[in-house]
C-alpha cells in the first residue's frame, strides 16, 4: 500500500530526513518510535503533503502513485489521513459541519452527490457511540475551547467518519490520560480492516500496549535504524534508546 | 512536484482575485432625461412623477441645502470626486402597466433576475416573501400586496406612497435623515427616484419577510434610492434589502437614504446584502456607496440593522440608531469584504438618549487584495441616558499582507451609571488551518470559505435563513477563484 523510498526532507535547507525507506502493507499497524528530534513528526507531515518541509528526493508510492506528485487534499481523497500532534482551531465551524464539508469534497471527487443529512448524522452516532463522545459535541466548534484529550479524540473522530486506507496518528497518546487513552486505543483497533493500515507514531511504549503493532520501526537522526516486531518496543522501553542510537551514530555520525 | 507550484502569496492573490460574475446588461427601453443637476432637473423629476407641490418644495429645499454644502472628506477613502454634472437623476424603465403578480414580469427583468440566481416565483412560492423589484429606480412590480392589505400594512414605492398616504409620508419623510444631515442625504431629498415604503400598523406582526432587489442598469445612471419604514407601537417587521449592480466601465453614485421609525414596544430588523459592482482589478469603474442609514428607537422599541457588504469600490456607510425612548435598543451586526482595490469605511453610530438603554456591535471586516476596510463607529451616551449598556466588538480578518484594515471606535459617555464594553481583534488565515483543512480533502478555495464563514457567523445568524444562503454564496464569490 505504501512504499517509501530513500526520502530526504528538510526545512530551510536543514535536513531532517535524510533518507527514509519504508513499506507498509494493508492489514498492518507499523509503530514508529523514537527520541525527541528524530524526524518523526516530519515525516508524518511529509506524508500528509505539508508544504512547510521541502522534499529533496525519493519518493512516497501510495498504491502506486506517488503522494508527492499530489496536493495535499488530492491525497486526503486517496485515503490518507493524519492525526495531528497539535490539531488546529477552525472558530465559528462546528464539528459536523466541518467533518460534512470534508466528506462532500472526498464524494465530489468520487462523483457523488453529498451524503443524505440522516445518513450522516446517523453515522456520527454510531461513531461517537464507539469513542465514548458526549451528545452536544457535534455542535461545539472545531477544536475551539476543546482540552488537549478532547482535540485528540476529534481527530480519532473525523478518522472513522472518513475511513482512510492509511491513518497516520502522530502522538496521540500525548495529552490522554489513562481511561482516554484506552478508549481512543479500542476506537483505532476497532476501526482497523483488512484493506487499511495504520502508522502509529509515539514516544512511549504506553500506547502499544493498547494498539498492538506489527512492525516497530526505531528512528533517529532522520533515518529507520532499527525495525522489529512488537518485542522491539519492550526492549526499548526496558534500556531506552540509547543502546542502538550510539551504534547508528557510529555508522553515520550523530 | 505539484500540479501548480504556487507560494501562498500567489495562491491568495489568484483566490482572491475573482471577477465579478454579475456584469451584464439587461436590454429594457429606458425612459432616460438629460444630465446634470439643476433646478429644472429638480422640477422635471418632480413633474414625471406627477408629484404633489409639497413634495416638490421639499425637494427644492433639499437642493438649496445642498447647494451650499460640501461633499465629505473624513472618511478613510480615496476616490476621484464624481462630476455632479454628469450623472443622469432619473431613469425609469418604460413599462406600461403596473402588475399585480409577477407572472406579468418582462421575460427580459426576468432574465437578469435568473442570471442572479433568484428566481422571484420560486421565492415568492417557496419562502413567501413579498418582494419589491426596484430596476433603475422605479418598482416595476409589488408582490403579496393585497394580502398585507388585509392586515392593514403598506407596502410599497415610496412615489406611490406620496400619491396614496401623503399624511404618512409628510409626517416621516425626513424626521430620522432630514435633508441638511449630510451633503448626501441633500442630494438624495432633491433627486430620489424612487424606493421603498413600508408601514406597520399597531400591534401588527407582518407575517412575511418584506423584501427588496435593487439594481442599478441604465449606463450613467445615478441612483437614489429612498426608504421609509414606519413600525406603529408594537409592531413588528422585518425587512431585507438585498443589491447587485451590472458592470460599469465609469464610476456610478449611489447615494440612499433609509429612515427607520420604531414606535414604542415597536421592532424593526433590517437585513441587507450589498453587492454593487466593485469595479475590476486595476481599480476602474464600481459603484460608490454613499448611504445615509438611520433609525430612531421609541420606547422599548428595538432596531436590528444586518448588513454583509461585499460590493462596491468605495463604500461610506454608517447604518445608525437613536436610542431616543427607556429601554430602547440598537443592534448593529456588519460583515464588510474588501478586495482588490475596494474601499469602505463603514460601521454605525448608536446616539442613546433614553434611559436603560441598550446597543451591540458586531463588527467583522474581512480584507483581500490590495483593499482597505475601515471600521468606524460612534457609541454617544447623553447625561440623561442613565444606566446604558454598549458592547462592540470589532474583529478584523487579513488576507495576504498587501491590504489594510483600520479601527476608528469613538466613545463618548456622559453619565457615570452606564457601560461601555469595546473589543477588537486583527487575524490572518493561518497556513496551518488551511493545511488541517486540505489534510481532511477539503480544497483551498473551499477552506477559506469554510474559515471566513465560521469568522463571520454571529453576523450571518443573523440574516433570515434565505438570506444567510444568498449571504455566504456572495461571500464565496467574492473571495474564491478557481485554483488549480
Amino acid at each position: 500500500m505504501l512504499k517509501i523510498e530513500n526520502l530526504k526532507a528538510g526545512v530551510g535547507g536543514v535536513e531532517i530526513l535524510k533518507g527514509i525507506n519504508l513499506s507498509v502493507n494493508s492489514g498492518e499497524v507499523h509503530a514508529i518510535m523514537g527520541p525527541n528530534g528524530s524526524g518523526k513528526s516530519t515525516l508524518s507531515s511529509v506524508i500528509a503533503g505539508d508544504e512547510t518541509y521541502e522534499v529533496s528526493s525519493g519518493s512516497i508510492l501510495f498504491d502506486d502513485e506517488d503522494l508527492l506528485d499530489l496536493d495535499p487534499d488530492q491525497r486526503a481523497h486517496k485515503g490518507v489521513f493524519l492525526s495531528f500532534q497539535y490539531p488546529v482551531e477552525i472558530p465559528g465551524i462546528s464539528v459536523s459541519n466541518f467533518i460534512k464539508a470534508a466528506i462532500t469534497e472526498k464524494r465530489k471527487v468520487l462523483g457523488l452527490d453529498p451524503m443524505p443529512a440522516k445518513d450522516l448524522l446517523g453515522k456520527m452516532r454510531e461513531k461517537m457511540e464507539l469513542l465514548n463522545m458526549k451528545p452536544g459535541y457535534l455542535s461545539r466548534n472545531m477544536n475551539e475551547g476543546f482540552s488537549g484529550g478532547e482535540k485528540k479524540r476529534n481527530e480519532i473522530f473525523q478518522m472513522a467518519m472518513l475511513e482512510p486506507k492509511l491513518a497516520i496518528l502522530d502522538e496521540t497518546d500525548s495529552g490522554l490520560d489513562i481511561d482516554a487513552l484506552k478508549v481512543v486505543a479500542n476506537g483505532v483497533n476497532k476501526l482497523k480492516k483488512n484493506n487499511n493500515a495504520t502508522i502509529v507514531i509515539t514516544h512511549y511504549q504506553r500506547l502499544l500496549d493498547y494498539i498492538v503493532p506489527d512492525y516497530v520501526h526505531v528512528l533517529h537522526n532522520g533515518r529507520i535504524i532499527k525495525s522489529g516486531g512488537k518485542e522491539l518496543a519492550h526492549q526499548l522501553e526496558e534500556k531506552g534508546y540509547d543502546w542502538i542510537t550510539k551504534l547508528a551514530d557510529e555508522k553515520w555520525g550523530s | 512536484m505539484k500540479q501548480e507550484e504556487l507560494s501562498e502569496d500567489e495562491l491568495l492573490e489568484k483566490v482572491t482575485s475573482t471577477e465579478y460574475k454579475y456584469g451584464f446588461t439587461t436590454d429594457i427601453e429606458s425612459d432616460t432625461i438629460a444630465k446634470g443637476l439643476s433646478e429644472d432637473v429638480v422640477r422635471l423629476i418632480s413633474k414625471k412623477k406627477e408629484e404633489p407641490a409639497w413634495m416638490l418644495e421639499y425637494r427644492l429645499k433639499a437642493y438649496k441645502t445642498w447647494l451650499e454644502m460640501e461633499e465629505p472628506d473624513w472618511a478613510n477613502v480615496n476616490y476621484p470626486k464624481p462630476n455632479y454634472q454628469d450623472i443622469i437623476y432619473y431613469s425609469a424603465p418604460k413599462q406600461k402597466k403596473k402588475l399585480d403578480s409577477l407572472d406579468d414580469l418582462d421575460p427580459e427583468l426576468k432574465k437578469t433576475f435568473d442570471k442572479l440566481g433568484i428566481s422571484l416565483n420560486e421565492q415568492k412560492r417557496l419562502s413567501g416573501v413579498a418582494v419589491d423589484i426596484v430596476m433603475d429606480s422605479v418598482s416595476v412590480a409589488t408582490s403579496f400586496k393585497s394580502k398585507l392589505a388585509d392586515l392593514g400594512i403598506i407596502f410599497c414605492s415610496i412615489s406611490e406612497a406620496i400619491k396614496e398616504h401623503p399624511e404618512l409620508v409628510q409626517k416621516y419623510l425626513g424626521s430620522v435623515v432630514p435633508a441638511r444631515d449630510n451633503f448626501f442625504s441633500a442630494l438624495n431629498a432633491a433627486v430620489f427616484s424612487d424606493g421603498s415604503f413600508c408601514y406597520i400598523p399597531k400591534g401588527s406582526k407582518c407575517p412575511m419577510e418584506l423584501s427588496t432587489y435593487f439594481r442599478i442598469n441604465e449606463a450613467g445612471t445615478g441612483q437614489f434610492e429612498r426608504t421609509l419604514l414606519i413600525a406603529d407601537e408594537g409592531s413588528y417587521v422585518s425587512y431585507l434589502e438585498g443589491c447587485t449592480a451590472p458592470q460599469r466601465d465609469e464610476n456610478q453614485l449611489h447615494a440612499a437614504v433609509v429612515e427607520l421609525i420604531a414606535m414604542d414596544n415597536a421592532e424593526i430588523k433590517y437585513s441587507t446584502v450589498q453587492n454593487w459592482y466593485p469595479g475590476n482589478k486595476e481599480g476602474k469603474g464600481g459603484v460608490f456607496n454613499f448611504v445615509t442609514k438611520r433609525g430612531i428607537c421609541h420606547e422599548k422599541a428595538k432596531i436590528s440593522w444586518t448588513q454583509v457588504e461585499t460590493g462596491s469600490a468605495v463604500t461610506w456607510k454608517y447604518p445608525s440608531c437613536i436610542l431616543k425612548g427607556d429601554n430602547s435598543i440598537g443592534e448593529f451586526f456588519s460583515v464588510a469584504v474588501t478586495n482588490n482595490l475596494q474601499q469602505a469605511d463603514t460601521g454605525t453610530k448608536m446616539i442613546h438618549l433614553g434611559k436603560n438603554s441598550k446597543s451591540t456591535i458586531i463588527a467583522k471586516g474581512i480584507c483581500a487584495g490590495k483593499s482597505n476596510g475601515s471600521y468606524r463607529g460612534l457609541v454617544q451616551i447623553s447625561k440623561g441616558a442613565k444606566k446604558s449598556r454598549n458592547f462592540s466588538q470589532c474583529d478584523s480578518l487579513l488576507m495576504g499582507d498587501s491590504c489594510g484594515s483600520h479601527t476608528f471606535p469613538y466613545i463618548e459617555v456622559k453619565n457615570s451609571s452606564s457601560q461601555v464594553e469595546h473589543e477588537a481583534t486583527t487575524s490572518k488565515i493561518g497556513e496551518d488551518q488551511i493545511f488541517y483543512c486540505n489534510q481532511r480533502g477539503i480544497g483551498t478555495e473551499e477552506a477559506i470559505a469554510l474559515i471566513v464563514n465560521g469568522y463571520c457567523k454571529d453576523v450571518l445568524n443573523q440574516l433570515p435563513m434565505e438570506f444567510a444562503v444568498e449571504a455566504q454564496k456572495l461571500l464565496e464569490i467574492s473571495l474564491e477563484g478557481s485554483v488549480g
